[in-house]
């Protein structure tokens, strides 16, 4: 019989095998002894890098915001001090800080809103192509340089861009113009209002809030809405006590994203809006032309308390209950 | 709430009518021309193989499909066109779909907090529910620390805090272990009495549908092909299919039948019923052993007849014949059952 034939022939073979010759060879039979020594190696890189380049200078920052700097000499004075952190506290520099944070509200709040259709039709209807289109329609705007969608979207937002030719041949123009005579949005131009920036900030972060949206609602079954439905729950309230308690990580994960990185852009505000500073531009005015450290630093230890704050915050009303 | 009904006697009264519906995806027919009556206060089985229709019917009663033909009546009452949460019907999945974000109490109020019951009474309601199915004092976990047999029991109480007028279960017992699957079996019968409510149970076991149901419709490629009680069902399969899925049987063809019995078409018979001797008795099939196999309480002996191949199940206690040996097929004239359904 076969079974037999295979006896036979694997009868000859020995029952421990010789394993590979060489440095090689005994090199993999240690590792497979001691698996934590692989482990080490391969963090060990990685972990220097984080701990001594990225902590250690941010680390680095932090001490220098607790530095001064001489007003007479412009010199840095290296003795500890709150009074830089007290400076943030004047009016123009607060007013800076109010203005990005605001702006970074209501940017992730807009990317919120809108990102949920699109992620929602993604995680439960796209298949396919449909799928496969629409990560290329939200990725591809990622793959393109940032500089050249903040310049083309100035083009777009000018005052003869194809925004305000749109709004005239729709001869909605008067609406374009109540809008910008209104305090603080308004402005000349959609290019050099606030309204600009902040459609800009929303476009270019998109993504980063599309993407983790769409991966938590791909992660809840289908069958729990069906649940929820059958339990007597009308669509809307399926939403709000199945889809969007589970959607939350999600959601809260986007906002660190669109948050943060409002929080920290330079570039946006210098190209698009008026000529009031967010923080990252006065971080890039201090720590450049103006030589003030220690408050370029101070000004960069407020997203990262902002951020901090708001994922306490997050927690603590049990957004990441349902991971 | 959910008071034992005493009175579990099954009625006349449709709780589930199907007429003429059919369900097609495409050109897959999931459900094909089905006319069904379920009676209310019954423990009502579909049983089928994967893909026969007997889910796609029961996501029709909850509501989850829509019918592309034919009319589906819940208590008289027209149900096509109607969304899920308007129907008093209640489904237990067979995933069991709890809420991962909120406790146990949680999800078995879920259905009370939707209706806008206070917070006090539809706990106390949850609690009495979980009393019922056997699950006190987990009210505070989370669904993800529960066990199989745990989760399915949340699963039961949350679908039967609103009362339905019919409760339908989609393979609730699939993903348990043997013993417990047993258990629960015994459990959900009882249950279903106590309560009075109708049951309808979608299940490929056919161990499951015959001792748990009052009736069983067996589901084949989106027809139903034979309703009736278990003991119908088992004894009377109207065709080859539901002789071959329901139990294992021995299956002989119009020849064969012609021959012992004298009549025409397929004839099932049962490997329980059938008796084998070493001497010859006029008529009987002369058969070879091929195989035994030991099952615990029978021995499974297959024989083969001049190609054809039967199954013989003995009690424990008959003498067994040896593989190789020769044997003769004996059974009671009344036990070989003419199916109408082949011809």
């Amino acid at each position: 019989m076969s079974a037999a034939s295979v006896t036979a022939a694997g009868a000859g073979a020995p029952i421990i095998m010789d394993g590979r010759r060489g440095p090689l060879g005994r090199l993999s039979d240690l590792f497979w002894r001691n698996p934590r020594l692989l482990l080490f190696l391969m963090l060990t890189p990685p972990m220097l890098w984080l701990g001594i380049v990225y902590v250690g200078s941010l680390f680095a920052l932090l001490l220098q915001s607790f530095f001064s700097i001489d007003e007479f000499s412009g010199l840095i004075r290296y003795e500890f001090t709150l009074k830089t952190y007290g400076e943030l506290f004047q009016p123009a520099n607060l007013d800076v800080i109010v203005r990005t944070v605001t702006m970074a509200v209501a940017v992730t709040l807009s990317s919120a809103v809108i990102a949920f259709p699109i992620a929602y039709y993604a995680a439960r209807y796209a298949q396919g192509k449909w799928k496969a289109l629409f990560y290329l329609g939200v990725m591809l705007p990622l793959w393109s340089s940032y500089l050249v969608k903040v310049y083309a979207w100035k083009l777009i937002l000018a005052k003869e861009g194809i925004l305000n030719w749109l709004f005239a041949k729709l001869h909605l123009t008067w609406l374009l113009d109540a809008w910008l005579s209104l305090p603080i949005v308004g402005g000349n131009s959609l290019s050099f209002s606030y309204t600009g920036t902040f459609i800009v900030f929303v476009y270019v972060w998109m993504p980063f809030m599309i993407l983790p949206l769409q991966a938590a609602l791909e992660r809840v079954p289908a069958t729990l809405i069906e649940a929820s439905n059958d339990l007597g729950a009308p669509p809307g309230q399926t939403f709000r006590r199945v889809i969007f308690p589970l959607a939350l990580p999600g959601l809260i994960a986007g906002s660190i994203f669109t948050f943060s990185l409002t929080l920290g852009d330079y570039i946006i505000p210098q190209i698009i809006g008026t000529s009031r500073l967010f923080i990252g531009q006065a971080v890039y005015a201090h720590q450049g032309t103006a030589g003030n450290i220690p408050l370029a630093a101070a000004f960069t230890v407020v997203p990262v308390v902002v951020m901090g704050f708001y994922l306490w915050m997050a927690k603590r009303m049990g957004a990441f209950n349902a991971l | 709430m959910l008071a034992p009904n005493s009175n579990s006697k099954v009625t006349m009264t449709s709780a589930v009518s199907f007429q003429g519906v059919s369900r097609h995806y495409g050109s897959v027919r999931a459900v094909d021309e089905v006319d069904l009556e379920i009676r209310e206060g019954e423990f009502f089985a579909m049983l089928g193989p994967s893909g026969s229709g007997k889910t796609t019917s029961l996501r029709l009663i909850a509501g989850f499909e829509q019918p592309t033909k034919g009319h589906i009546e819940i208590f008289g009452q027209t149900a096509e066109g109607i969304p899920p949460y308007r129907r008093n019907v209640n489904t237990v999945f067979q995933d069991y779909a709890l809420f991962p974000h909120l406790n146990v109490i949680d999800n078995v109020a879920y259905g009370l907090m939707v209706k806008g019951v206070a917070r006090a009474e539809r706990a106390r309601a949850a609690v009495e529910a979980l009393a019922l199915v056997q699950l006190p004092g987990y009210s505070d976990r989370r669904p993800g620390q529960l066990s199989g047999g745990q989760r399915q029991r949340v699963a039961l109480a949350r679908a039967l805090i609103n009362k339905p007028k019919v409760l339908l279960l989609d393979e609730p017992l699939g993903a348990l272990d043997l013993k417990l699957r047993e258990q629960m079996q015994e459990e959900l019968k009882a249950l279903q009495q106590s309560l009075g409510i109708t049951f309808v149970f979608v299940t490929h076991d056919q161990g499951e549908a015959l001792s748990m149901a009052d009736r069983v419709a067996v589901f084949n490629a989106g027809r139903i092909v034979q309703i009736g009680s278990p003991l119908d069902i088992y004894s009377r399969p109207a065709s080859r299919f539901v002789a071959d899925f329901v139990g294992s049987s021995n299956i002989l063809p119009p020849d064969i039948v012609r021959r012992l019995a004298g009549q025409d078409g397929w004839a099932s018979l049962r490997p329980e019923m059938v008796r084998l001797t070493g001497t010859a008795s006029d008529g009987a099939l002369q058969a070879r052993v091929v195989s035994t196999s030991y099952l615990g309480s029978t021995t499974r002996v297959t024989v083969d007849a001049d190609g054809l191949r039967l199954h013989a199940s003995l009690a424990a206690g008959t003498p067994l014949p040896a593989v190789g040996e020769t044997v003769f097929i004996n059974f009671d004239r009344q036990n070989l059952h003419i199916m109408e359904g082949e011809q």
